[in-house]
């Protein structure tokens, strides 16, 4: 088992080594081929380890003693169990669906063979991140993927907007991962070791105190990562990236880390319902915070990053609830239609010449079949509708706010589904039906290459039956998590699966009558609340005016003041003198031989005066 | 009677002479002339504690000495020939091509 998890890890650094090694060149499509088969490689390697671990049994390997410090001991381990094995089948499905993808999509790009060494090594980086044992690899897989990301957001880095978007994710990111560090730092502080097993196995002869200052600051770590409020500002701006990079990075995999985390220290998040209730009203909040931002935007890509942000939201309520298993169900499922979502909407791109607004778009579905009938399978698992995917994940974790009393929890998400359901298909309609828009601004949208579509095709399956694998899911993560049966009766289970079917239907309904008819009149768009979602509730100018500028104006004082006056001066100063004592006393070096001389005498007798005075035997 | 101490004010005597010479003279002929008193300076030195220790080790030191201060004059006058066909002096306070 241990080479399967060899390759399962190696696999996509070798081909991101060998597309890097064309990365100046022209496109080469055998970088592109032969990275995406690496990661076919390691989607199978990681089937086996699935099926494997299956059974109950846990790979654990330490490939070497990486820190040897003290009393610090940090190897270089990989563990796969349930939960791990989970990630990396999400991880390497979603990753080997987009690489196949990616070559169609990035087929006219000068930088082909770049976008693939980045996209393997984010790939591989996301790896380390969910295989690791201990928080110091998890760390490394955490900032690996980071700075793909950065890499991959601001991968047109000739466009000014998506080299400012990746500095604005990597910089969010940077200040959560303060947060996380913090936490690593404590957890060795207290526990004394950084190995999950070692650390787990003391949780309770904890002092809670400790515990909640390691949950919390790790948390900040997951909010950065996983874009919760307030620092979500970068998602949406991520968008800039390729649109594969957005289905793989910014929807499926990297964004639930975060997620991944909190599930990954459940024993720690158990013991301290503070932090957790935290978790779980945060998720609530950004779940319908998000909704209803998406719900006016109009670029295509942006809806369906703020519904990722929703739907991290609620995650993270199943997770805060611990319910842990629901969040791991919800981060697979929605991970599958999320990404086939993104890769929708990439065809929906390339047919429109990178147009975004949706509003210029309208009555697709004729010109491109297939991927409308996989976008609006996508919604309706996204909207939770049965029996795809997201109805099963989506309704667990409301059954599990509402088990666990917690009403208001039950009413945002409750609300949430609808708006979930209705901004889905407003985006379906607007692009897909209606009059044809399009044909005003000049475009003439043509159908994906037919490899591009079949590379959907996996994600299009899994998003319409991964939902039927609850009960096996549960059986299979037992071993791992708590799995806590919600005692609700049966009349209230149906009721409340009837009112979530209910609202999420309502909301598709409202969608499609309001949007069929030409939408919502005009007058709607001057009102307050439309300009208040519409510019995201301000929250990027408030950061902008309150914290961006002070900041750069900070910056330019201490430049100015402190930097030029004060410390390139003394620099300056020093050196100025050091020259000046030099220009003095290179008159002794005049060259004549009785000087020299002269010279030599004095110091001889200096040195004998000294060995005179401090002669040891005196 | 002659003692040791005679023998090393003269060794003395001799030291500073050629001290004063190396200092004093500009003429780098002088000037070897100088560093051959001040070698045999020390030679007397070493001679005389020799002789009184009864320890050979000093003579066989100033026979050194000697010996290293000839190949030194036979170096020394040689590139003192070249140097004065060149430029016809050996005044050594012409000799500053490589002032600071």
């Amino acid at each position: 088992m241990e080479a399967y998890l060899y390759t399962a890890l190696f696999a996509p650094f070798v081909g991101s080594l060998f597309a890097a090694m064309f990365s100046n060149r022209p496109k080469n499509l055998v970088a592109g081929i032969a990275a995406s088969t690496l990661l076919f490689v390691s989607w199978i390697s990681s089937v086996v380890l699935l099926l494997h671990v299956a059974h109950g049994e846990v790979v654990h390997v330490k490939m070497m003693d990486w820190i040897q410090a003290g009393g610090l001991a940090i190897p270089f381990g990989f563990v796969v169990d349930q939960v791990s094995a989970t990630m990396m089948f999400v991880v390497t499905t979603v990753s080997t669906v987009v690489h196949v993808y990616s070559i169609g999509y990035m087929d006219h790009d000068k930088s082909f063979n770049r976008f693939f060494a980045w996209l393997s090594a984010f790939v591989f980086s996301m790896m380390i991140l969910v295989m690791s044992d201990n928080f110091a690899g998890l760390f490394i897989g955490w900032e690996g993927v980071g700075l793909c990301s950065w890499a991959l957001i601001g991968f047109w880095y000739e466009r000014d907007s998506a080299s400012w978007a990746a500095s604005e994710a990597f910089i969010m990111n940077r200040i959560a991962d303060l947060g996380m560090l913090i936490g690593i730092f404590l957890v060795y502080w207290n526990f004394g070791s950084l190995q999950y097993d070692v650390v787990f196995s003391q949780v309770n002869g904890m002092e809670s105190s400790i515990l909640m200052l390691v949950t919390a600051f790790l948390f900040i770590g997951a909010m950065g990562k996983s874009a919760q409020f307030p620092l979500h500002t970068w998602l949406a701006d991520a968008m800039e990236g390729p649109t594969p990079v957005s289905a793989l990075i910014h929807a499926a995999t990297m964004v639930t880390a975060g997620v991944y985390l909190v599930i990954r220290a459940n024993p720690l998040y158990g013991e301290v319902p503070e932090v957790s209730h935290f978790i779980a009203g945060l998720g609530a909040f950004v779940a319908i915070f998000a909704a209803s931002m998406a719900l006016v935007n109009r670029d295509l890509k942006r809806i369906i990053a703020y519904s990722t942000l929703s739907q991290l939201g609620y995650m993270f309520v199943a997770a805060g609830l611990g319910a842990y298993w629901i969040a791991l169900f919800h981060l697979m499922t929605h991970a599958f239609f999320k990404a086939l979502l993104f890769l929708g909407a990439g065809n929906v791109m390339h047919a429109m010449n990178d147009e975004l607004d949706i509003f210029k778009m309208g009555g697709l579905a004729k010109k491109m079949k297939w991927t409308m009938i996989m976008m609006t399978l996508a919604s309706l698992a996204l909207a939770g509708i049965y029996p795809f995917a997201g109805f099963f994940s989506k309704d667990k974790i409301l059954e599990a706010a509402f088990a666990t009393e917690h009403y208001v929890l039950w009413t945002t998400l409750w609300v949430t589904a609808g708006l979930t359901a209705f901004y889905s298909f407003r985006l379906v309609m607007l692009v897909f039906f209606g009059e044809e828009r399009y044909k005003i601004f000049g475009f003439h949208p043509h159908e994906a290459y037919k490899y591009m579509l079949w590379a959907m095709a996996p994600l299009a399956v899994l998003a319409v039956i991964a939902g039927f694998f609850e009960h096996d899911f549960v059986h299979f993560v037992s071993n791992m998590l708590p799995i806590e049966e919600y005692h609700v009766s049966s009349s209230t289970f149906w009721t409340l699966v009837a009112v979530t079917l209910g609202i999420a239907v309502t909301g598709i309904a409202v969608a499609v009558f309001a949007y069929s008819r030409g939408g919502f009149s005009k007058k709607l768009e001057k009102t307050f609340i439309y300009k208040l979602l519409f510019n995201q509730y301000y929250i990027p100018k408030l950061y902008d005016d309150f914290i961006c500028k002070p900041y750069a104006e900070i910056s330019r004082i201490f430049w100015k003041d402190l930097d030029l006056k004060v410390v390139d001066a003394t620099v300056d100063l020093i050196a100025g003198t050091i020259y000046k004592l030099g220009m003095v006393s290179r008159v002794v070096q005049s060259g004549n031989l009785s000087n020299m001389l002269r010279w030599m005498g004095v110091g001889l007798l200096a040195l004998l005066l000294a060995a005179i005075l401090y002669s040891p035997i005196r | 009677m002659i003692t040791l101490s005679h023998y090393l004010i003269l060794s003395a005597i001799l030291f500073c002479i050629g001290l004063v010479g190396i200092y004093r003279r500009k003429n780098l002929l002088m000037l070897l002339f100088s560093t051959e008193i001040l070698l045999n300076a020390t030679n007397v030195g070493f001679a005389a504690i020799s002789k009184f220790y009864g320890d050979l080790t000093g003579q066989m030191f100033a026979f050194f000495i000697v010996a290293v201060a000839a190949s030194e004059v036979a170096v020394g006058l040689g590139l003192m020939i070249v140097w004065y066909k060149r430029r016809g002096t050996l005044d050594i306070d012409s000799m500053q091509s490589m002032h600071g």
